[in-house]
């Protein structure tokens, strides 16, 4: 089992250090930055007090138009503890939290080509949402 | 986005049997289930079995079971096992042209987004109540 509780300064290097290895570009001032007062920046810690995983997060009204949402920015899980449904204790929390600001939608973006994240969302029940992220590669 | 007769029973049948795991139904039971003729779904029920998704009892009666993995089985695979794969598709008469490439580049483009999404649902998820 895993204990769900907010990000502090001290977990910052363990999340780099996780993130890092999963998606090959170390970030620090990124996460730091996800400390914010506005952002909900969550972490699982195991019995033992290692990391399990993250989440971050933040409610953001008129971000492309749309009226205030809950985003996910960000979900990262140790590999060695996948399938045990950290993920979706952390998910959940955030959802619960996105809840208490009064929102009623959740949403995120996802590479399309990243099937693993792209099927933990869809199995929290995320679908399409109402925008199309459009792209280009400047000259 | 327009699924081949095969594909959408093949679907129907992958999902209706991991719906219940332990339950065998027959190429029959099935057919009648969705309103179509039971050959045809004989041939559906072949090739999901070839692929390891379904296992068939022999002769008319002998039922269907799944023996797929609801977690990693996708949409996608089961599509796939139906529709020619985007790669080996053949050319389309004026493929070549400017306007045929800008063409089909927009058409593609809707082919990935497709196939994203359909390899993003599992057996599991489409099988869970929604919430």
């Amino acid at each position: 089992m895993v204990a769900i509780r907010p990000a502090q300064t001290t977990d910052l290097e363990a999340i780099s250090a996780l993130d890092a290895r999963l998606t090959g570009s170390d970030k620090p001032a990124y996460w730091q930055e996800m400390l914010a007062p506005e952002r909900h920046f969550l972490v699982a810690e195991t019995d033992k007090g290692a990391l399990a995983g993250f989440i971050a997060g933040e409610v953001r009204a008129w971000e492309f138009g749309q009226p205030a949402a809950g985003w996910v920015f960000a979900i990262q899980i140790d590999p060695k503890l996948r399938q045990r449904g950290v993920g979706s204790a952390l998910f959940d929390v955030l959802v619960a939290r996105f809840k208490q600001e009064g929102v009623t939608r959740v949403r995120t973006l996802v590479d399309r080509k990243d099937h693993l994240i792209l099927s933990f969302f869809r199995a929290q029940g995320m679908v399409a949402g109402p925008s199309l992220q459009l792209d280009k590669e400047l000259p | 986005m327009k699924l081949q007769t095969a594909t959408r029973l093949g679907l129907y049948a992958t999902l209706e049997l991991a719906r219940q795991p332990d339950r065998t139904l027959s190429a029959a039971d099935l057919a009648e289930r969705f309103g179509v003729s039971s050959h045809h779904l004989a041939k559906v029920l072949r090739t999901l079995s070839a692929a390891g998704l379904v296992q068939g009892g022999r002769g008319a009666a002998g039922g269907y079971r799944f023996t797929g993995n609801r977690r990693r089985t996708t949409l996608m695979d089961i599509v796939a096992l139906f529709e020619p794969a985007p790669g080996q598709r053949a050319k389309e008469p004026g493929e070549e042209t400017d306007i045929g490439g800008a063409l089909q580049r927009v058409l593609t483009e809707i082919d990935e987004i497709a196939e994203a999404t359909l390899r993003s649902i599992s057996l599991e998820t489409m099988l869970k109540p929604a919430r």
